[in-house]
């Protein structure tokens, strides 16, 4: 696998998320994504990227293109240093919440990318990376 | 031991002069949004706080209450000059161009005491340093103030409720849409039904850049808020990719009437309420003919 673009994005308060969006929609119009496959991963990083904001008060976002096997994608890691997740199998079901939201965040940016990754370690933070590539899905 | 004030108190108007100097020099003044009068004047006043502040022997910590007067006036100067549109670095010369001068004319006065001299103006050095930090932070607190209010302004002209038939509202969402947002939106949106006795609303998301759970989250509550008033909402708007989106996240928008443009959600809406819209044949030689 190789890295050909890296980058990292600090996320702090509610207003960087639109820019990040915009960022992302960048990289993804960059590697010549199409239009669903764009909005696919721009939502999933938008789900991401609010839960960060919300459960850990913000932290950072590795964006990078990558290729492998001849493919190019977007990889984004998103690192915080919050309270982290106890029960990932449970974060991970539809319709679980502990924010009064609709509990579709995790669950739903997995369905919407092609790989999904999730480490928590709970008191030191949550680190999540998806990648989407190019001809997916 | 105050050596300083001294020399602010005897050499205030030598010092005067030079800061005005300075600060005239730089060739990035902006005389059309300041006149030299008002300069001066605002140099003087700050130039005899600054005696009086240092006369009591205060010189490390500026916020005390001495210093009161200074940081007052300093954020004063630098709240206006950020409304007014000066650069950041006509705001920091302000105060950087008066340690020149002051630094300047204790050197003519001490030129025989190097040590004196040094340490003085190693005093004169810290504090100003940390005079303009206030300036500066003062003049981004000011720039702030702008966003702040454009951001409000924008909120409030984005959210506009349009009346397109008798009893039908229609209510085009651009940007974003966040908690801050769909108050408004929510609010004007069942205002509105009230003042009109409307009973259908378009909610057009065409203009929502990306629609992930928490926009939906916003959205459905925005429906039920509309249906406890007694009146339907449809939400037209969505395009194929974010139709494609909201399928894989999950989110049920089944019991909610959508379409895909507001033309058809208007469609919809007239054949809610009865209505009937037809081309009608005319010879009059005005109008569309066909």
């Amino acid at each position: 696998m190789i890295v050909m673009t890296k980058d990292t994005m600090q996320i702090v308060r509610e207003q960087d998320v639109v820019p990040f969006r915009n960022r992302v929609r960048e990289y993804a119009v960059k590697i010549g994504m199409s239009l669903v496959n764009q909005t696919k991963l721009i939502t999933a990083a938008s789900e991401l990227v609010r839960n960060m904001l919300k459960y850990a008060s913000g932290g950072k976002v590795i964006l990078e293109i990558i290729s492998k096997n001849a493919q190019t994608g977007v990889r984004l890691t998103f690192v915080d240093e919050g309270p982290g997740i106890s029960d990932i199998k449970q974060a991970m079901q539809d319709g679980f919440s502990t924010g009064r939201s609709l509990g579709l965040g995790l669950p739903g940016a997995k369905r919407l990318v092609n790989e999904f990754d999730i480490q928590s370690t709970p008191g030191t933070g949550t680190t999540v990376t998806i990648t989407h590539w190019k001809h997916g899905r | 031991m105050n050596i300083t004030s001294t020399i602010l108190q005897k050499q205030k108007k030598k010092i005067l002069e030079i800061w005005l100097q300075n600060q005239l020099a730089d060739n990035a003044l902006r005389d059309d949004l300041m006149t030299n009068d008002e300069l001066s004047k605002q140099s003087d006043e700050l130039l005899d706080a600054l005696a009086r502040a240092v006369k009591s022997g205060n010189v490390d910590n500026i916020y005390a209450a001495e210093f009161e007067q200074i940081t007052d006036i300093l954020s004063d100067v630098s709240i206006t000059r950020a409304r007014q549109g000066f650069s950041p670095r006509e705001t920091a010369t302000y105060v950087l161009s008066l340690k020149k001068a002051i630094c300047s004319v204790m050197e003519e006065e001490y030129q025989d005491r190097p040590e004196l001299l040094y340490k003085e103006i190693s005093v004169i050095n810290n504090l100003l340093d940390q005079l303009s930090i206030i300036t500066f932070e003062t003049f981004i607190k000011g720039r702030e103030e702008v966003i702040l209010r454009q951001t409000d302004e924008i909120n409030e002209i984005s959210t506009p409720v349009i009346r397109v038939w008798d009893g039908i509202l229609a209510l085009p969402i651009i940007g974003t849409l966040d908690s801050a947002r769909t108050q408004i939106v929510m609010e004007n949106l069942l205002q509105e039904i009230v003042n009109t006795g409307s009973n259908i609303a378009i909610l057009d998301i065409s203009g929502v850049p990306a629609v992930d759970s928490l926009v939906a989250q916003h959205l459905i509550k925005t429906v039920s808020a509309t249906r406890l008033m007694g009146a339907e909402c449809i939400i037209s708007g969505i395009r194929a990719e974010i139709a494609q989106t909201i399928v894989h996240l999950g989110i049920d928008l089944s019991n909610i009437k959508t379409k895909a443009s507001l033309a058809s959600a208007l469609q919809l809406a007239f054949s809610m309420s009865n209505v009937e819209v037809k081309k009608v044949q005319k010879n009059t030689g005005f109008g569309i003919t066909r």
